[in-house]
């Protein structure tokens, strides 16, 4: 039963994880991540580890993951182009390669433990009691960085995210990425994803429409 | 189920969030990417504490959750801050760093 248990979980999991990679739309990316993290749930159930599993699925899949899809949304998460890099090559050849090198370094090492079923089972192993426990005594100090380093990320995001006067969009920069081109010109891919006709960048002298489209910065792939 | 498959699933979701990384170029996938890899060490860390029968594990497991959490937040508020100034969302464009 727990054999059983175990597969449809482990492959959930590495299925959600390949969709997160392979999926080009970044909503499907983000949801792909929810299904791989509630299939991990059940693999922290399987070690006996409820309070994890339980705090794995309220903090992610429930406030992570609606955070990301709030930034998804608002961000525009479109179709993403391929890497023009050797990267693209270069990348799965390495993942396989670390993935072949951590099997055989946590298969080939002499731990005995590995292919046993664990410690025998204590009544209350893994439960919030216990945990709070070794919170409040044994690992007082890092519970207390740890608040102390999600308020820091709180205000830290707010800093960051809010909006500030005085840090408009840089003309040399916009000049840089988005070379200028008369309004109402250019495809429509352009004026869904970008809007910057109405910002006041669009100067009436801007460049003539061949040589904007003779270099691309970086519109192109 | 010996203790050995579930490290061997964690190895295997920790290199797939490595090939995301390397590959993909929004700076969201990447952040997706790299909780894949924290999770993959989180399942290893409470792989380790079932097998020696130490809470220990799952302590550490919960620390990086809360460390991946803050992570998201500041790298999401990151993003929004790029968009905020019309720069492109794409790690292949944004090199201003790089010298």
């Amino acid at each position: 039963m727990s054999a059983v248990l175990f597969f449809i979980a482990a492959i959930g999991t590495i299925t959600g994880a390949i969709g997160v990679v392979m999926l080009r739309n970044q909503f499907y990316s983000v949801l792909a991540l929810v299904f791989h993290l509630v299939s991990l749930a059940a693999l922290f159930l399987l070690l006996r580890a409820e309070f994890v599993a339980a705090a794995q699925v309220i903090v992610y899949a429930g406030a992570v993951m609606v955070l990301y899809v709030f930034v998804v949304a608002y961000v525009g998460g479109g179709e993403e182009m391929s890497s023009r890099s050797g990267l693209r090559v270069i990348g799965p050849l390495l993942a396989v390669a670390l993935a072949i090198e951590l099997c055989v370094a946590m298969l080939g090492t002499a731990l005995k433990g590995i292919s046993g079923k664990g410690a025998p089972y204590v009544p209350g192993f893994g439960t919030p009691e216990h945990i709070g426990k070794l919170f409040l005594t044994k690992y007082l100090f890092p519970f207390e960085v740890a608040s102390l380093l999600l308020l820091v990320a709180a205000i830290g995001a707010i800093v960051l995210a809010r909006r500030r006067r005085g840090l408009e969009p840089d003309q040399k920069l916009e000049a840089r990425y988005h070379p200028l081109r008369p309004a109402w010109t250019g495809t429509m891919a352009e004026a869904g994803g970008l809007t910057y006709f109405d910002a006041p960048v669009a100067q009436p002298e801007a460049e003539p429409v061949e040589q904007s489209e003779s270099e691309p910065v970086g519109s192109e792939s | 189920m010996p203790i050995g498959w579930y490290l061997v699933v964690s190895a295997l979701i920790f290199s797939i969030g490595a090939a995301g990384v390397l590959v993909r170029r929004s700076p969201l996938v990447i952040l997706l990417c790299l909780e894949l890899m924290l999770n993959a060490a989180n399942l290893a860390l409470v792989a380790f504490s079932r097998m020696w029968g130490h809470e220990d594990g799952q302590v550490f497991a919960l620390i990086v959750l809360v460390v991946a959490a803050c992570e998201v937040t500041v790298g999401l508020g990151l993003i929004v801050a790029i968009y905020r100034r019309q720069l492109p969302i794409d790690v292949d464009d944004l090199r201003e760093l790089q010298g």
